[in-house]
């Protein structure tokens, strides 16, 4: 049982297929089985093409299987509808992609504010606290009311690393987080992540390229070619 | 949607946040609907100016409705059975008749609640006689108090005195012309039945309408009947109802009532009532491909802004935004745009009617009531919200993973 409660993510046989039912159908991922425990710190290899996007939008609810099964926090997910989904992945999950992707229109808190304020509409003190807390966190906290435009590559990582954890996630996936800034910056994003998982406890999973960064994860999972071809603890 | 309001908020700021972001666009949006707007409140109230002016003239000489007696018809005693029965028929003529009981109708109908004056009038042909000059006209004797407020005689007064009775009458501007008399000279009437009587011009009035002030000469009922030889008689009750519109349904509703013929000005004006039906069509057809251009307008707008606004949307699915939302925020920003542009053409046709009103031709005055304003800031804002529907859906359609991935 407790064991169970220490899981934030299990798939069994998951499948995808592009152009189901078509003459070009193809299967994109061939049955991943795979569990994600609290406190887990892995990340994602594998060379291009391999289904590494795909499989972190299905993990992030963001897309649906052909086959197979998700369980987020003990919650099968086959059977909800999009907004059963969303609501999950609203409250579940915390995402960071490549291009940092803010709001333009919004200041730096408000963009950390966003999934709150979509959960629960106008955001109350609690929230706010929380907001600048993680602001504070990501060493942002001066630049509250700074528009995406006047931040760096860096400073708009670390707010879109600040919006995943207001929700305070159970799992929080990245997709290449690092990839688009240089080596002493992408340094720092990192250590961030590894602080919250430490800090906070929640799940990381992080899809990159880059070995280095993989060798300091706790773990790596390597797919090739739609398959999970190797699963192993570092040290 | 448990919480619709405070889920709104949201929405609300979303959708404000990213009109205020395409400042360019939405200002030009706005404008497209303002200039819409503007044109179809200016135009709306210029018709609805001039219809006002045009019937409140019309009735200004007429009774809203008048109640008269019914015609006379031969009777036809039924054949017995079995007989064929041909007949051969002449319509009667209509004489000048007294309504029956016509004191107990005019008190029953002060009673109703639909009508605002009541007014017993005798009326009936006569010749004016001023020495070689004699003149056709129509006499009506009416009972000054009540009469007023069918017409307002005082005015349309140009010279004397609103008095009838006691010899005194009142004639039409282009009779007194035609004959030559003056306030204060005497005048001879005479009427079909050998009755005459020298009256005295009391008053002179203009009702503005050629065909009544060269034959119209009030006198008070005594006179009139007695002269028309109907005494105690009147031969029409004249109403006037409070919304003139209902004046069809009220006379049917009167004449079924007091078994009387009922003539509603509406009836009587048929081709004048034609005419401002066809022209309040033609405004409504202004108005409705107005709305749909504007409709047109706000809905690429947008379409062109959920395009541009792709990698948002998917980022926003992606935060916890249901599609609904997604639907919400585009119908919000449709809704705004036509809101902002009504506000802002609203303030134009303000503008346009005063400018109308200080240097236009002064026909007429055009006022722009308040409900017209309301009604088309409510009219845009639902276009905007109904122009949204289309670009919103698809918004709210997007698959996220390929919104977030678009450049």
């Amino acid at each position: 049982m407790s064991e169970a409660t220490h899981e934030v993510l299990r798939l069994e046989g998951l499948r995808k297929s592009y152009y189901l039912g078509r003459p070009n159908e193809t299967e994109v991922l061939h049955g991943i089985d795979l569990a994600i425990e609290r406190g887990d710190f892995a990340a994602l290899v594998g060379p291009s093409g391999s289904g590494k996007s795909t499989l972190l939008n299905l993990l992030g609810l963001l897309d649906t299987p052909t086959g197979g099964e998700l369980t987020l926090l003990g919650r099968p997910t086959s059977g909800m509808d999009d907004a059963g989904r969303t609501a999950l992945r609203g409250s579940a999950i915390g995402f960071v992609f490549q291009f940092h992707h803010l709001i333009q229109a919004f200041s730096a808190l408000d963009n950390v504010l966003m999934p709150l304020m979509l959960a629960r509409g106008r955001p109350d003190a609690e929230a706010l606290d929380r907001a600048r807390e993680l602001l504070a966190a990501v060493g942002l906290a001066r630049f509250a009311d700074a528009r995406p435009n006047q931040l760096s590559g860096g400073q708009q990582q670390r707010v879109a690393i600040a919006r995943a954890l207001v929700t305070q996630p159970a799992l929080l996936l990245a997709d290449e987080p690092t990839g688009n800034l240089d080596t002493r910056t992408a340094g720092e994003v990192f250590e961030l992540f590894r602080r919250f998982n430490r800090e906070r406890g929640c799940a990381v999973l992080l899809v990159t390229h880059d070995p280095r960064l993989s060798a300091t994860c706790d773990r790596t999972l390597e797919l090739v070619d739609g398959q999970l071809v190797s699963d192993a603890m570092n040290r | 949607m448990s919480l619709p309001l405070r889920g709104l908020w949201t929405e609300w700021t979303l959708a404000v946040a990213f009109l205020r972001e395409g400042r360019a666009q939405s200002l030009m949006i706005a404008v497209g609907v303002a200039v819409g707007v503007a044109v179809i409140v200016f135009i709306a109230a210029l018709i609805q100016g001039l219809q006002a002016n045009i019937i409140e003239r019309t009735l200004g000489t007429q009774a809203h409705i008048r109640l008269l007696s019914p015609d006379e018809v031969n009777r036809v005693l039924p054949p017995p059975a079995g007989t064929l029965q041909l007949v051969q028929e002449d319509r009667r003529a209509q004489r000048l008749r007294s309504i029956n009981n016509w004191q107990q109708v005019s008190a029953t109908l002060d009673r109703l609640p639909d009508l605002e004056a009541v007014s017993p009038v005798v009326s009936g042909p006569a010749f004016a006689r001023r020495g070689e000059a004699v003149v056709s006209v129509a006499l009506t004797g009416i009972d000054p108090a009540r009469y007023r407020r069918i017409i307002p005689l005082e005015q349309y007064l140009v010279s004397g005195r609103l008095r009838v009775g006691a010899d005194d009458a009142m004639i039409g501007k282009r009779l007194a012309d035609d004959l030559g008399v003056r306030v204060g000279m005497k005048l001879r009437l005479e009427t079909g039945q050998q009755h005459s009587r020298v009256v005295n011009v009391a008053g002179i009035f203009e009702l503005g309408v050629r065909e009544l002030d060269s034959r119209y000469v009030y006198l008070d009922l005594k006179q009139a009947q007695s002269l028309l030889a109907l005494p105690g008689g009147v031969t029409v009750i004249d109403l006037t109802v409070a919304d003139i519109f209902a004046a069809e349904r009220i006379a049917e509703r009167v004449g079924r009532l007091t078994s009387l013929k009922a003539e509603s000005w509406i009836e009587t004006n048929a081709q004048l009532m034609n005419a401002l039906t066809a022209q309040s069509l033609s405004t409504n057809m202004i108005i409705v491909f107005v709305a749909i251009s504007v409709a047109f307008g706000i809905a690429s707008v947008l379409s062109v802004s959920v395009v541009q606004r792709t990698r948002e949307i998917g980022i926003l699915r992606a935060t916890g935004a249901t599609r609904r939302q997604i639907l919400r925020v585009f119908l919000l920003q449709g809704a705004l745009f036509g809101l902002l542009g009504s506000v802002l053409g609203s303030a134009v046709s303000y503008l346009l009617v005063w400018v109308f009103n200080t240097f236009g031709p002064g026909l007429f005055y055009i006022p722009v009531p308040p409900v017209l304003v309301v009604a088309a800031l409510l009219l845009a804002t639902l276009t905007g919200l109904l122009a949204a529907a289309v670009p919103a859906r698809r918004a709210a359609r997007l698959d996220p993973v390929v919104a977030i991935r678009y450049v």
